[in-house]
């Protein structure tokens, strides 16, 4: 029997150039020790090891990525450069008042993501191999100056003041922007490695649907300001918990949006079957297999987000399970997908039933990530609206 | 699937214990109760939990208020029914363990031998081809090249051929047993943390819920909980300077009291603020005395930063005022309370009753605030913050149990380049505050406001002004009427009176009631004159404020303390409470928590982290190769199996067997 694997791209990099980039990402993290040395205590030189080793890791087959985090590192140098000593600077620097300043650099991001949406239909539906390629770039561009944006704003944070400075993942409106940052890398993971250019849209659409709305949250409430941490947010374990928990959200976002792509076409299928959508997009199954994959990560980084906040709760709040919403409400996102990702492995249901499925996740993740804050009140009160 | 379900139609003789087992073992059961346990948990983040009853009353009216504190919806987490859906999910999990660990076991090492060609033909990735080389050469060399592609390998020799069985990712079913042994562990750790056995010993009538607000040595014997080995979770305020060997275990609407095995002694607590006035840390100096410390134990706790003693976690959780010593002025406003000053001293969260005339009131501190970081109402930027100083909130309690609410600022304030003593009152915590605005004099203090108000309370002055006044305007009329001067010098005085007592709406209203409407439309503005004529001649009755030439800021001084008075009726307060000095003492609100489950639990969480990543990210693959020496030459036939991930398996698959095929005969 054929086994049709060309849509897996698998390939590896040559052995040289998966350890030269090893070795750049240890000497990155070795720098970043040296220079902060006073600043870091143990838990922190963890958690620069721990993403010196994914960075390797993601890096080591991907060149796409390494270009990334390459543009990312010079981008961020330079505008933590320019910066030097003082915010004020910013406003007549022209690269850092137009470009590289934080506030500029998410107008950026969120004009390019919602150009890379409209670019992937464009390339649907005309099916042009350059359209895709297009894309493709773009998010990277969006991908890039967001990560950017987010350092910059870090060095920003400790320019307000050196009591003031903190990871940007603290309030709703930084972590809109990590959500879609994270999303869209995670898109571009699959995307190369199953050949799903068809997708592309569906899942930016999400993307922009959360740009617009950190639009609308800048303009309307003022949002992108700089707030000092609240005491109980004064912890390491931010810098590891947020991050874990937005792996989580944005694949769950992903998976529901391919549920969206699967229910459109399985319905295309039976009415219009000869439409040229039906071509273009990935086979049903392949689609259905990527949910699950996609589900499975985001599971097991929400397990492991929900547990670091157990024993940050622990250490905050003294005790590590209470019952606060924003807890209880990630418990039932946890369990919605446990009962998801049994119903598939146990009793085999696959198709629309579970596109259906994946598809009400998001809603059960949307409100686990902002009705909470909107409707409820707890200890996670971080982000009002 | 791995799961082999047993022949159904042999249901029946199963025994009652095995049909037990398996509804509770059941796939069905485990899903519904895994989505009924996510349903039930909505049910407390939408009420908000563990509020004091009184809240609940309010929300819901006694009706409501009684069935949903018998459906125990003020504490869902620990309430029958939803402990009931988490044991339903514990006890389905561990039969399921159970049930499935020996097949897993098995399955984790056995290498299956009993395969035919027919079942490897059918297999969805499978190959086969010939070489030119002897049968066990192949073998030998086939097994070498699975094993370094990471299989553990085994083969058979069969009547006509060898089956070599190869598998890697067994590890894949220890997955399966972690990450559901870890739901049993950490509900198991979790139970031993909650509140579970206390209820326990509640329902057997051991130990009784204290409801009333008594002080420590009060609280009878049933509601003291010794030191032990159970879990709990408590709170105590301490003030600076005190110490406590208790902590307060809300439960329901009331609370228990732990004995702690040590004593807590707070010695001073700090709150450090960001400039825009936000706090930015909150740490307590600590002493703890216990008889198993050669020496007292000094540190200093904060919020992320707990104490961890003895198996004892202790944590910084909130603040309050400690009782902060106040020094108050009582200035009069009112007849009622004299003419004098009185210094007042007192504490906060004190209550001390207070006498004006002859009725009999309580001044009730509620709260203090060493500074008070506000938008700045007279800065053009709205955003710019300033601080107003310290402020003192108090109630004042007439006999019949009403309160006025009210909140003073220690510093002048200023306002429209004048500076004036603010002071916020309301009826109800609902309302927002109406202030009221007293003018400093030159020295930046009350006194010429108080001089003022007593000059106006004086009647014979103000009869005297009235009849001089009186004389003065009736000069320039040639009038020489005793009795319109008498009964003008009457209204004058009434006038004056009545502004003191009610203001300018009490003259009004006077002047509507009790002239005739067509008088009152002539009269009333000139009655209203007059009145101002006189308040002003009353003014510079004062000595200091007399004989010099009338300045504008004189002017300025006169209208807000007349614009004060005129506003005192709504006050409600026959004095005013000026805060002179004070002596700052803030209580650390310090949770103890004894959570001898919490390393079973992280055990769980670990257990379940390395489970869920083994059952992703380590597919079991197997792949059995038949090797078999025919006429043409030795033919190979290689199937593989994964149970996860068809496509990826499917490129797996394509590269082993890449790799196998490129052994053609010749040794390397
Ligand atoms: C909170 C409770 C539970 C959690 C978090 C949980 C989690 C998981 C996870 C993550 C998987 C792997 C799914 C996959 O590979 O895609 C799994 C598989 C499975 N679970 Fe559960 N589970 C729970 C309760 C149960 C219960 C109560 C049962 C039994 C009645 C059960 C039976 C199974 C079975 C049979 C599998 C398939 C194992 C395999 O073939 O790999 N689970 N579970």
């Amino acid at each position: 029997m054929a086994i049709d694997v060309s849509t897996i791209n698998s390939a590896e990099d040559h052995p040289i150039i998966r350890w030269i980039w090893r070795g750049i990402i240890a000497l990155a993290a070795m720098t970043v020790m040296v220079i902060y040395d006073e600043r870091l205590d143990i838990y922190e030189i963890i958690i620069v090891n721990l993403t010196a080793v994914s960075i390797a890791f993601l890096g080591q087959n991907w060149a796409a990525f390494r270009l990334h985090s390459i543009a990312v590192t010079i981008l961020s140098m330079i505008a933590i450069r320019q910066y030097s000593d003082s915010l004020t600077l910013a406003d007549d620097n022209f690269l850092l008042n137009y470009i590289l300043a934080s506030p500029s650099a998410f107008m950026w991001m969120n004009i390019l993501f919602i150009m890379a949406t409209a670019t992937y239909f464009l390339g649907l539906f005309f099916r042009s191999n350059l359209t895709e390629k297009m894309s493709t770039s773009l998010t990277w561009s969006a991908i890039t100056i967001g990560m950017v944006g987010l350092i910059v704003r870090w060095k920003e944070s400790y320019l307000i003041g050196a009591d003031v400075g903190h990871i940007p993942v603290s309030n709703l409106y930084e972590v809109f922007i990590l959500f879609a940052v994270i999303t869209a890398l995670i898109y571009l993971f699959y995307e190369r490695r199953y050949q799903i250019h068809s997708l592309g849209g569906f899942v930016l659409l999400v993307i922009s649907a959360a740009v617009i709305f950190q639009i609308w949250y800048t303009f309307e409430r003022n949002a992108h300001e700089i707030q000092p941490l609240v005491p109980a947010l004064q912890s390491y374990w931010m810098k590891i918990h947020v991050p874990a928990n937005f792996i989580g959200y944005g694949t769950f976002a992903m998976a529901s949006m391919i549920g969206v792509a699967y229910l459109l076409i399985s319905w295309l299928e039976i009415n219009n079957p000869k439409s040229h959508l039906v071509k273009a997009m990935p086979s049903l199954v392949l689609m259905d297999e990527l949910m699950y994959k996609v589900i499975a990560l985001g599971f097991a980084f929400f397990t492991v987000a929900t547990v670091l906040g157990a024993l940050w709760a622990a250490e905050a709040w003294g005790g590590y399970w209470s019952w606060d919403p924003k807890e209880t409400w990630a418990l039932i996102v946890w369990l919605n997908y446990a009962a998801w990702l049994h119903m598939r492995m146990t009793k085999s249901w696959s198709g629309i039933t579970m596109a259906w499925w994946a598809v009400i996740g998001l809603f059960i993740t949307l409100f686990a990530f902002l009705g909470v804050n909107m409707f409820l009140s707890g200890l996670h009160s971080y982000g009002t609206l | 699937m791995f799961m082999p379900d047993t022949n159904s139609s042999k249901n029946s003789r199963y025994t009652f214990g095995r049909r037990v087992s398996r509804f509770f073992g059941s796939m069905d059961l485990a899903i519904t109760s895994l989505l009924i346990l996510a349903v039930a948990s909505i049910v407390g983040t939408v009420l908000q939990q563990n509020q004091p009853y009184a809240d609940y009353l309010i929300k819901f009216g006694p009706f409501w208020f009684e069935i949903f504190e018998a459906a125990g919806l003020y504490d869902v987490y620990s309430s029958l029914w939803f402990l009931s859906i988490l044991t339903l999910l514990v006890i389905s999990t561990s039969i399921c363990v159970i049930r499935h660990t020996p097949s897993m076991i098995r399955e984790m090492w056995a290498l299956r031998t009993n395969l035919q060609e027919k079942s490897l033909q059918v297999m969805q990735n499978n190959s086969s081809w010939t070489i030119n080389a002897h049968e066990n050469q192949v073998v030998t060399t086939l097994m070498a090249k699975l094993v370094k592609q990471g299989f553990r390998v085994k083969n058979k020799v069969k009547r006509d051929a060898t089956l070599i069985s190869a598998m890697r990712g067994g590890l894949n079913r220890l997955g399966y047993i972690l990450t559901h042994l870890a739901i049993v562990i950490i509900c198991i750790g979790g139970l031993l943390d909650s509140n579970l056995p206390m209820k326990w010993a509640e329902w057997q009538g051991q130990i009784k819920i204290e409801v009333r607000d008594l002080p420590i040595s009060q609280v009878p014997n049933e509601s003291y909980l010794p030191v032990g080995k159970q879990a709990f979770q408590g709170n105590i305020n301490i003030s600076e300077g005190r110490y406590s060997e208790f902590a307060f275990l809300s439960m329901r609407d009331g609370y228990l009291i732990q004995s702690l095995p040590f004593r807590i002694e707070v010695k001073d607590f700090r709150i450090e603020h960001y400039d825009t006035g936000e706090p930015k840390s909150f740490e307590t100096d600590i002493i703890i005395y216990d008889v198993n410390l050669s020496r007292p134990l000094a540190t200093t706790i904060s919020v992320n930063h707990p104490l961890i003693y003895g198996g004892y976690a202790i944590y910084q959780s909130s603040f309050s005022d400690g009782g902060s010593k106040l020094f108050i002025n009582s200035w009069p406003l009112d007849i009622r309370a004299g003419h004098n000053v009185v210094p007042i001293e007192t504490q906060v969260s004190k209550t001390i009753p207070f006498r004006w005339g002859k009725r009999q009131f309580q001044l009730e501190i509620t709260e203090f605030r060493p500074f008070n970081i506000n938008a700045d109402p007279i800065a053009e930027d709205p955003g710019r913050l300033r601080n107003f100083g310290p402020s003192i909130g108090f109630k004042i309690r007439s006999e019949t149990g009403e309160a006025l609410e009210y909140l003073n600022y220690m510093l002048p304030v200023e306002r429209s380049g004048r500076e004036f003593y603010l002071s916020g009152v309301r009826s109800s915590p609902a309302e927002e505050f109406g202030y009221l605005y007293l003018p400093v004099d030159k020295e930046g203090e009350l006194t010429g406001f108080n001089k003022f108000l007593n000059q106006i309370r004086n009647v014979k002055l103000v009869t005297d002004i009235a009849g001089k006044m009186m004389t003065e305007t009736l000069a320039t009329i040639n009038s020489k009427e005793v009795d319109l001067q008498r009964s003008l010098r009457q209204t004058l005085t009434m006038l004056v009176a009545m502004f003191e007592q009610g203001g300018f709406t009490m003259v009004s209203k006077f002047i509507e009631t009790s002239l005739p409407k067509a008088e009152s439309e002539t009269l009333g503005p000139a009655y209203l004159a007059m009145l101002r004529e006189m308040l002003g001649r009353i003014y510079f009755s004062i000595p200091n404020n007399k004989d010099r030439i009338v300045d504008k800021e004189q002017l300025i001084f006169l209208q807000d303390a007349v614009d004060a008075i005129g506003s005192l009726p709504r006050y409600g307060s026959p004095v005013f409470l000026l805060l002179t000095d004070y002596e700052h003492i803030e209580a650390s609100g310090l949770q103890v928590a004894h959570t001898p489950g919490k390393y079973i639990v992280y055990l769980g969480c670990a257990s379940l982290i390395t489970g869920i990543f083994l059952l992703f990210y380590l597919p079991q693959r197997r792949i059995w190769t038949i090797v078999k020496t025919q006429p043409q030459g030795v033919t190979v036939l290689v199937a593989g199996v994964s149970n996860r991930n068809s496509h990826d398996s499917h490129s797996f698959f394509k590269q082993v067997i890449y790799e196998l095929q490129k052994f053609d005969g010749t040794l390397p």
